[in-house]
């Protein structure tokens, strides 16, 4: 299949620490069709924020990737030098962070940022300057030429993350990779930037890989959603099917602890009792076994793997095996 | 039953230039009203909620409520006694009474102090010197269910949860009446969120306190408030007992945010949504007449030039709008 932008096969990251190997993702299998919107969802710790940085190849110093291929337009990312590697990124793939605050520069204008990551295109500097004008109005900032001469902190929570959504489209990449880009901003300006960004991911035709943690946010702009937990991809499908027949006792206890999904009041809460497992020291079987209520003796011995449970719906369990 | 906690009328300020600047610069008024005219009660045993964005005012208000910003004008009374106008000593008494979950629940606990010092430091800035200290640090730690053996261990060592249970535990440790908690769930995932939520609720139906909850997230206020006041600009826009609010939100910006909630529901359409445009206006700038008409998609004659009248409800719903919504 070539409809497909971006491809994860078996990925696997470690990090070495001083306790010992953590293995952050295990055998990680992912697909962006090419126009849509991907989304990861997950707790703290499950592996989201190391996927993306294997993906623009930030890792830090200390990973190591065992196994694995991320193919993107035909060739496999891991393997390109970082000379290639750096002209993918920023043009082809680009990034919007989750803190607007800490990605622009608080010492150079918008408009100079916006002017300097053009540095590959050799046109003159007035175009480029029509260009960032022409992209800030796209994103929605009133009087773009009077913002460009202003500094981040002279602007609001909800218009930096708008300037840095207009600097990481200029490249006109194919792909858009959305680190909880609305997890700093307040509810209503939330909504605001969804929007935008399904405006914009219809008028460019490019693919996004949205992570988040927040439910809503993923059911209101996703149409494929991946569920991870603790460095697998324990369920993925379409979003209609995951959130309205969820397979995996994870995603069914995700959704029942989500106050938005609880329309009667009640005083006790649903929770997940218990912890993420100990990455370095996992012990073989289901990963998700110690909290899951539903546990058979097989979850201790074989991890399962991810099977087709429906149309566009794959689960990791072995309940749902027939 | 009594107010525990009655506000009235309360204005807190701050200086935006210094005295000199503002004579340089002829600005007459270096001053912005962080909170304007607010007035709330809690009762004993009841729980407060305040939502708004941010810059709303709320965290303003929540501290001049414990008495660490000066309040410039209207009233603050505690237990029927005046807030604004104790002396020092007082204030210490005070502080005995009520007591605060910072939003930062690392940030809050000093990185040198070991979990067992930290819960009971408050023993010691009170001058308790009859309580054994270990046990109540044991005691604490089992309220709010957590191993005994972590009173070893230092706050980096602490997950997001549990630090926010230690927080939950500083507060109760001088057996307050009343727990302000700042964004208790901020940044907490939606399995850990839960459990912080019904400790709270269990400690206030164990203990009696009151609880005033500062949040942004509305899809938890359902579960936990019986009371929710929702502030724009430093002002309640509406205030009311939260089954009210919810099922029948009155003022057009208790009903956009309610609509800008996100649920896991993706077949919900929403073109009914009350979509906000622009973001909230500068303190220093406030717009004419209703504060909230530049953003209002209802607004109509009158809003930008007068000031809304104040409607009350029968059930207490009281809101400023010229044009409430379902009042029919």
């Amino acid at each position: 299949m070539s409809n497909n932008i971006l491809r994860i096969r078996d990925l696997s990251v470690n990090y070495l620490t001083n306790r010992g190997i953590l293995k952050a993702l295990r055998h990680v299998n992912l697909d962006i069709p090419k126009g849509s919107i991907v989304g990861v969802v997950g707790e703290s710790g499950c592996g989201k924020s190391t996927l993306i940085t294997s993906i623009i190849r930030q890792l830090d110093a200390n990973a190591d990737i065992p196994n694995g291929l991320i193919e993107f337009e035909k060739q496999d990312l891991l393997k390109l030098s970082k000379d290639k590697m750096r002209n993918i990124s920023g043009t082809k793939i680009s990034t919007v962070f989750q803190n607007p605050m800490s990605t622009l520069n608080p010492v150079i204008s918008i408009g100079r940022q916006m002017i300097d990551i053009q540095y590959r295109d050799k046109a003159s500097k007035k175009i480029k300057k029509q260009r960032s004008i022409d992209m800030l109005t796209k994103v929605g900032i009133p009087d773009p030429d009077i913002q460009l001469n202003q500094y981040p902190h002279e602007l609001s929570g909800g218009m930096q993350q708008r300037v840095s959504i207009a600097m990481a489209l200029q490249g006109g990449p194919s792909l858009l990779i959305a680190d909880e880009p609305t997890t700093a901003l307040d509810a209503t300006l939330e909504v605001q930037i969804l929007k935008l960004l399904k405006e914009l991911q219809e008028e460019f035709g490019c693919s996004i890989l949205f992570i988040s943690h927040h439910l809503g946010v993923i059911a209101e702009l996703c149409d494929h959603v991946v569920v991870m937990y603790a460095g697998q991809v324990v369920e993925q499908g379409s979003t209609h099917e995951i959130f309205n027949n969820p397979a995996h006792p994870y995603t069914v206890k995700l959704l029942e602890c989500d106050p938005a999904s609880i329309s009667k009041k009640q005083r006790l809460l649903p929770t997940i009792p218990g912890e993420i497992p100990d990455l370095i020291n996992l012990s073989g079987g289901c990963i998700f076994k110690n909290r899951c209520d539903q546990s058979i003796d097989r979850c201790d011995k074989d991890s399962p793997i991810l099977n087709e449970f429906g149309k566009d719906h794959f689960v990791s369990c072995h309940l749902t095996e027939s | 039953m009594s107010n525990l906690l009655s506000i009235k009328n309360l204005r807190v300020r701050f200086r935006t230039k210094s005295p000199f600047q503002a004579i340089i610069k002829k600005i007459e008024d270096p001053f912005i009203d962080a909170v304007r005219k607010v007035s709330l009660e809690i009762k004993q045993g009841e729980t407060f909620t305040l939502v708004g964005e941010s810059g709303s005012g709320k965290s303003t208000l929540a501290l001049a409520t414990a008495g660490l910003l000066n309040a410039e004008e209207g009233q603050i009374k505690f237990m029927n006694e005046d807030v604004t106008t104790m002396t020092s000593s007082q204030i210490m008494a005070y502080r005995k009474k009520i007591s605060y979950i910072w939003q930062d629940s690392i940030g809050s606990l000093s990185p040198r102090m070991s979990v067992g010092s930290l819960i009971t430091e408050a023993y010691k800035i009170h001058n308790l010197k009859d309580r054994d200290l270990k046990m109540e640090a044991n005691r604490l730690l089992k309220l709010v269910g957590l191993p005994a053996q972590i009173s070893e261990r230092y706050p980096h060592q602490l997950s997001g949860g549990q630090a926010r249970r230690v927080g939950v535990a500083r507060a109760i440790s001088l057996d307050p009446k009343l727990i302000i908690a700042d964004e208790p769930t901020a940044g907490l995932d939606v399995s850990v969120q839960g459990e912080i939520l019904n400790l709270l609720n269990k400690l206030r139906d164990d203990l009696g306190v009151s609880l005033f909850v500062i949040t942004h997230n509305l899809n938890i206020v359902r579960h936990i408030s019986d009371k929710t006041a929702v502030m724009y600009l430093g002002r309640f826009v509406e205030q009311g007992q939260t089954d009210d609010i919810f099922a029948n939100p009155r003022h057009p910006y208790t009903l956009a945010l309610l609509s800008a909630n996100l649920t896991p529901y993706p077949e919900v359409s929403f073109e009914n949504r009350i979509e906000l445009t622009g973001e909230v206006p500068s303190l220093m700038d406030r717009p004419n007449g209703c504060e909230f008409h530049t953003r209002c998609p209802f607004s109509s004659e009158h809003c930008d030039d007068e000031f809304p009248p104040i409607h009350t409800f029968k059930s207490q719903q009281i809101l400023t709008c010229h044009y409430p919504l379902n009042s029919n």
